[in-house]
């Protein structure tokens, strides 16, 4: 019998009330949003239930919203994958401006790099994580890239005339 | 002990410093950097050298970083797939066919069956490809020249299907939300036969110069083996995967563009050799002939492109004689098209493993956020624990048996 | 022999006679370096493949003289930048090619290598030649093998006609002192 989100939804909530909230099925995944004091405990729980078995991290990506009030300005969000009933889930935690948050990597190995790339790109701080520098970007770079503000050109860029196309140093 | 954030030529000439072995030699540092012949790509590994032996080493990536998902949240929905073909660009109509498919759920547009099955069929025609060049050039690493010139002439083939489909050889931009851009001509499905007649015995005769060949199984068996716990672990999916035995296949899994209607075998190995993903590789060709072959038989008539006018630009000769044409044109040029807010995580089994698109929008035509699961990032994390105690030569080996392409690590 | 489809080289402009051949030592040279032409192939990304299959048997490089790919600078007469070159990479091209001896050409083979391509970003170098001097461009994303091959022969027409003197001219030590390589 396949494991239904009901299910998943009902044994998440019964063992944390209080951390968990918003769970929506969007198109085919069952995504909850989670405090992040309590994300460690949650992806463990999902990964070593019996009856729930998230075996496999998928993916973790980092969201910036600039528009959000200022407790859910970033977000990360972890994709799980249970392999043995074919079932995914999204786990979703928003923090504030300075985005601090445990660190997967005691659980996934596969955590490790991609805690540093969106720590390379927005800043967020993995708590705990072994090696927390700098991936794709130069080692030297200051700022987060991927943050909204950043702006995708490069400002010192000499050979494109920005008057031809529509911006001047005002607008940029 | 050693502070991992310094970089590791300051770490290791610290570890080099207290460390001393019984015959009085000592650790040496082995820079195996970005411009390598032997690396397929550039990405940088320091290691720390007893002898010939690795004792240790640290990866530099980002070499390539071009700012895929910045430039994502820029671009309008049709202008990404020139982003997505230059990720994995051995194999770019996948990634160009998983991104139409997730564009596809968020909008709710249905795709005729003879799209997806021209669509499966470009796929496998793909991921032929992108294994003739990994098998090819791990034969290479090894010393083997021959195979790599005799089967890159099938590539050559395959470039001119891709040709007569888009008009681009490599970096192929195809499809359209729907579907495809234009029907495909005769010549078309001629090449694809002539493809399929003479392909198999090649294949045959490439896989009979090295399968037992005494010197390959040397160089490769037991090299860089992974175990399947620790595989799933650090993330590995595809056919590095199914060579330590887990026989997880997206395309089983979680079946898009119509891949339920075909019958394959899914290819394992055993240990998670350098050798078995060799074979996984070999074996996974004529798996994906054996797709062509059914997907040409089976074609259903239909569209090439669904019936979706705000999403799909209308012929030219609409545009310029219709109202209608018109109108949709200009909507989807200029980004008037309806996009639900939403969020989307669809993955497509790659080259390399799930690749996987997670998309967030806001209405706007432009994605708000658009990250890609980027299957080389994620394995080749493990290239440094895979290699501990082997000798460089056996390293060397194992990173081109993992098919590591610099575009689609860094993106 | 005569009736061969192989084209030839011809010979330079010179005074023939009963077992001589008086010419130009700058023609012989130029001769001789443009068509043994090491390249170093420094592949990063998606014309790289156009390069491998430039050097594989359909489109063959080894014909024009480029026989052997030369992986260590030292050895190799062309450069060939194929591929995005990212702002973490140009220190490297710049050693890469500051270790190449004299002399030494450099050919940009893509839209990316010419000019940063499509990747108008923070993190990419808009066209290796603000780091190092290129001689020719081919552009294309990714250029075809054919127009690779064009670009090397065009690099051969430069090399046949170059003065043996080039090397040490104030031009040349001036071009070398605006990317401030010594």
């Amino acid at each position: 019998m396949a494991l239904s989100s009901e299910e998943i939804q009902q044994k998440i909530a019964a063992k944390f009330p209080d951390s968990t909230s918003e769970f929506m099925q969007i198109h085919d995944i069952l995504t909850l949003t989670v405090d992040a004091g309590s994300i460690v405990e949650i992806i463990r729980f999902l990964k070593e239930d019996p009856t729930l078995r998230f075996n496999f991290l998928t993916d973790i990506c980092g969201v910036h919203f600039p528009d959000n009030s200022d407790d859910k300005k970033f977000s990360v969000v972890y994709h799980m994958h249970n392999w043995l009933d074919n079932v995914r889930i999204r786990v979703k935690v928003f923090l504030t401006d300075t985005p601090v948050i445990d660190s997967m990597t005691s659980l996934f190995m596969s955590a490790n790099w991609m805690e540093r790339e969106t720590y390379d790109f927005y800043g967020i701080d993995f708590k705990g994580h072994p090696q927390l520098k700098r991936i794709l970007n130069m080692d030297s770079m200051v700022s987060f890239p991927m943050r909204k503000e950043f702006p995708m050109e490069d400002g010192g860029r000499t050979d494109k005339d920005d008057r031809f196309f529509g911006r001047t140093t005002d607008n940029i | 002990m050693s502070n991992l954030l310094l970089t590791p030529e300051v770490r290791f000439a610290e570890i080099i410093k207290e460390h001393k072995n019984i015959d009085g030699s000592e650790f040496s540092i082995l820079n195996l950097g970005p411009t390598h012949p032997a690396t397929h790509g550039i990405f940088q590994n320091i290691l720390l050298m007893d002898g010939e032996r690795i004792v240790d080493g640290e990866g530099t990536v980002g070499y390539i970083h071009r700012a895929f998902e910045k430039i994502a949240e820029n671009r309008p929905f049709y202008q990404i797939t020139t982003l997505t073909d230059r990720m994995n660009y051995c194999s770019s109509p996948i990634n160009n066919m998983g991104w139409w498919l997730t564009v596809e759920k968020v909008l709710g547009v249905e795709v005729p069956k003879r799209a997806q099955y021209m669509r499966v069929i470009v796929m496998e025609l793909a991921r032929i490809a992108d294994h003739i060049i990994c098998n090819s050039v791990l034969a290479v690493d090894t010393g083997a020249l021959t195979g790599f010139l005799y089967v890159f002439q099938f590539r050559e083939k395959i470039y001119e299907i891709y040709e007569e489909i888009c008009g681009a050889r490599l970096t192929t931009n195809m499809g359209r939300i729907g579907g495809f851009e234009r029907d495909w001509s005769d010549e078309v499905w001629k090449k694809i036969e002539t493809f399929m007649a003479d392909f198999p015995a090649v294949w045959t005769e490439f896989e009979n110069l090295l399968t037992r060949n005494r010197i390959f199984m040397d160089r490769t068996i037991n090299v860089g083996a992974i175990d399947a716990e620790k595989a799933m672990s650090y993330g590995f999916t595809g056919p590095n995967l199914r060579a330590c035995g887990v026989d997880y296949d997206i395309r089983v899994a979680q079946p898009y563009s119509s891949y339920e209607d075909f019958e394959f075998d899914i290819p394992v190995g055993e240990s998670g050799d350098t050798y078995d993903r060799f074979c996984v590789r070999n074996a996974e060709v004529r798996e994906s002939m054996k797709i062509i072959r059914q997907a040409i038989d089976k074609l259903p008539e239909g569209s090439y492109t669904a019936d979706v006018p705000e999403y799909h630009l209308p012929p030219k000769e609409d545009v310029y004689n219709t109202m209608e044409g018109l109108i949709y044109h200009f909507k989807i040029v200029m980004g008037e098209i309806p996009v639900p807010v939403t969020e989307v995580y669809l993955p497509v089994e790659g080259g390399n493993g799930e690749l996987g698109f997670y998309l967030v929008t806001d209405g706007s035509r432009t994605p708000y956020r658009l990250h890609f699961r980027r299957p080389c990032f994620i394995y080749y994390q493990a290239f440094n624990d895979m290699v501990k105690g082997e000798m460089l030569s056996d390293a060397i080996v194992t990173l081109s048996s993992l098919n590591v392409i610099a575009g689609e690590l860094d993106a | 022999m005569s009736d061969s489809k192989i084209k030839q080289v011809e010979a330079p402009e010179g005074y023939a006679g009963e077992g001589f051949f008086a010419t130009k030592l700058s023609d012989v040279v130029g001769m001789a370096r443009s068509n043994s032409m090491w390249p170093l192939p420094f592949a990063t990304s998606c014309c790289g493949i156009e390069f491998m299959a430039t050097m594989a048997s359909h489109y063959d490089l080894a014909r024009f003289g480029s026989e052997r790919m030369s992986f260590s600078p030292r050895q190799a007469d062309m450069l060939l930048v194929m591929g995005t070159i990212a702002k973490k990479m140009a220190p490297i091209l710049r050693q890469v090619y500051e270790q190449m001896a004299e002399p030494k050409w450099v050919i940009a083979v893509g839209a990316c290598a010419s000019s940063g391509g499509i990747f108008d970003t923070y993190s990419v170098l808009q066209g290796i030649d603000k780091v190092i001097p290129v001689d020719v461009y081919v552009p294309g994303c990714p250029p075809r093998p054919e127009q690779i091959l064009d670009g090397i022969l065009r690099l051969q027409d430069i090399v046949k006609t170059e003065s043996v003197r080039r090397r040490s001219s104030p031009e040349y030590q001036q071009l070398l002192a605006s990317y401030n390589i010594e």
